[in-house]
């Protein structure tokens, strides 16, 4: 229950987190992923690892298909232009790995720009086929250029700090949520600007976003810039994760499921994309856990995972679409809503 | 510049149009239009419908090309001058049709406005400290105390514009417009489909910009009651040419005027005010 907001100031207003329950929860949040690695199984700890990259690559797709209403469907190619990077920097070079990330993450957002280009001109469906193409593109470099390694593509020496080898999900852990928070938080506070209030223009109306000053190949050069971005970045984490880097790391597949992610979630919220990712991640362990739980009675169970999992998927994002266009992010907010006002009105 | 009853000193004019034609194909919309808008006035243009109003608005805030002739905006030529170059300047307009942006709030919205005066840069915005911060910050207050409390839409300030009735979007987009710390405020059909309430408080509000705003103001508009009560200045397009354009006193009893209007029926006697129909 809310009995009032009791802001006193425009900057309480303009807050991110604006109520003391939200803090408090942010809080607790913080605490309990600090606490996880300490008492998770390494099991555990790879999941929270691949949610991390998975919601740091989500929430960089977010801002171009979701905030920016630029529809892609390259986001997985992205993350293999900065998962190699980071993989021929930490083998040539063996330098710092967070220069290797940043290189990795800026390399990743000039491509972007690249495949940016053709969006003055072209939307939704075309510009998804314009990025399917430039991923075939990048597929196909990669497949084929010595310096990555051709199919066999490229293994890597794990991140390094102080003599430390990050080679265990426990080290890791320390690495990619960091990384995925401060990206999660700088996309947040992008919305809160005139830049990110640019993009929602340019994805609701982009004449009158025009007539308003705002330069439309800029800005979307811009969001595919940063999305990039935040995909290569994305791509260098799981190159240090998985350290194998090859052509196949990174199908097409993966970037539909980056789509999925944000659709599942909610487009056009940073939770959104949190939650979707997440979601997405856990839903083949929760299958996997049910299938542990059918086979003393029915044997196959484990034997169906594969393709009952494409299933789920599918249906899941069918479901979605009719049932929560909003995505879970919405769920979440009905739930605040339904607390704001209880027990007053249930 | 040609078809000016009245010579204005160069520096009195806000808005020049010159000689601007403009053709889709073989369709001209606009033909040789030249009439100028006098620095801090109310000026309106009207004519039947498919005069060409629209297109002569688009033209202005550039998003048509005109075949032949040159807008010039406080003694600039405009020739190749983009939309948002254009906002800059202090050209700001609101649409017939609404063009808000559905998916944000009432003050997002209006935020949105002050884009193309604000300095922010992306990684600013990423970090949301020092002056990406401050901007913001003072953005909100002054939109808030200035605009808001002006408007009178404190109470929706919140609310996603989707939600919002007809007559307080059309207000919205005014805030919005306002923003934009404009110099010109071009409003197409700011009263469109208002009841009579509404449309007086409309009314009242565009004075009050012109007045305590300091703003000059170009409307398109077909209430000709509210045209004839506020309008310091009348510009008559139809099919596409200026055919009359003067006081508003002036234009009521102008033949050619009257004559385009007796086309549509009753709307010549309208024309000659509200009382008389």
């Amino acid at each position: 229950m809310r009995i009032g907001t009791l802001k006193t100031d425009y900057a309480a207003d303009e807050a991110l987190f604006d109520t003391r329950l939200q803090k408090l929860l942010i809080l607790l949040a913080c605490a309990a992923a600090v606490l996880f690695p300490f008492v998770a199984s390494p099991y555990w700890l790879f999941l929270a690892c691949l949610c991390a990259i998975n919601v740091a690559s989500a929430t960089g797709l977010n801002i171009l298909t979701g905030y920016t209403g630029l529809v892609s469907l390259g986001q997985a190619a992205f993350m293999s232009v900065g998962a190699y990077t980071v993989a021929v920097l930490e083998i040539h070079a063996g330098t710092p790995f967070l220069l290797n990330l940043l290189v990795g993450g800026l390399l990743t957002a000039l491509v972007g720009i690249g495949v940016g280009i053709p969006s003055l001109r072209v939307k939704g469906l075309y510009l998804a086929i314009a990025t399917i193409a430039a991923s075939v593109v990048l597929h196909f470099v990669f497949a084929h250029w010595p310096l990555t390694g051709g199919m066999q593509g490229l293994s890597m020496p794990p991140a390094r700090l102080f003599g430390l080898a990050l080679d265990q999900p426990f080290q890791l852990y320390w690495l990619i949520l960091p990384v995925t928070a401060l990206m999660v938080l700088g996309a947040a506070n992008l919305f809160r600007t005139r830049v990110g209030r640019a993009f929602i223009a340019i994805r609701d109306r982009d004449i009158s976003a025009e007539v308003l000053g705002i330069p439309l190949l800029r800005y979307k050069l811009m969001s595919f810039a940063v999305s990039s971005f935040y995909a290569g970045l994305a791509g260098g984490l799981w190159a240090y994760f998985f350290r194998v880097v090859t052509p196949e790391s990174f199908p097409l597949v993966n970037s539909i499921f980056y789509l999925a992610a944000i659709i599942v979630g909610g487009m056009g919220t940073i939770l959104g994309g949190i939650l979707g990712a997440v979601f997405m991640t856990m839903v083949p362990e929760l299958l996997k856990f049910v299938a542990g739980l059918v086979t003393p009675f029915y044997p196959d169970a484990l034997a169906l995972l594969a393709p009952v999992r494409t299933i789920v998927f599918g249906a899941l994002i069918v479901g979605f679409l009719i049932f929560e266009p909003h995505g879970l992010a919405e769920i979440w907010r009905r739930i605040r809503r339904f607390f704001h006002l209880w027990p007053f009105r249930t | 510049m040609r078809g000016l009853p009245v010579t204005l000193a160069a520096r009195d004019v806000i808005l020049g149009v010159e000689g601007v034609s403009l053709a889709f194909g073989g369709v001209r919309a606009l033909t040789d239009v030249s009439f100028s808008v006098r620095r801090g006035s109310i000026t309106a243009v009207i004519g039947p419908n498919g005069a060409g109003k629209t297109s002569l608005f688009n033209t202005i805030s550039g998003f048509y090309r005109p075949r032949s002739g040159n807008v010039v905006f406080d003694g600039r030529s405009l020739a190749g001058t983009a939309p948002p170059e254009r906002a800059r300047l202090g050209l700001a307009r609101t649409f017939q049709n609404i063009a808000l942006f559905r998916g944000m709030t009432v003050l997002d919205n209006i935020k949105l406005g002050r884009h193309a005066h604000m300095r922010t840069g992306l990684l600013d915005a990423l970090v949301y400290r020092g002056r990406a911060r401050r901007e913001e910050l003072e953005l909100r207050a002054e939109i808030e105390e200035r605009i808001i409390d002006f408007l009178e839409i404190q109470h929706i300030r919140n609310a996603p514009v989707a939600t919002l009735p007809y007559g307080l979007r059309k207000r919205v987009e005014l805030a919005r417009a306002l923003a934009m710390r404009p110099r010109l405020l071009m409003l197409d059909e700011p009263v469109a489909g208002m009841n009579r309430e509404e449309t007086e408080d409309m009314a009242r509000f565009i004075l009050d910009v012109k007045e305590e705003w300091d703003v000059t103001i170009l409307m398109v508009e077909h209430d000709m009651g509210m045209v004839m009560d506020i309008s310091d200045h009348v510009v008559v397009l139809n099919f596409g040419q200026v055919i009359a354009e003067g006081s508003p006193a002036a234009v009521q009893v102008d033949p050619a005027v009257v004559a385009a209007y007796l086309g549509a029926g009753d709307l010549g006697r309208r024309l000659s005010g509200p009382e008389a129909a």
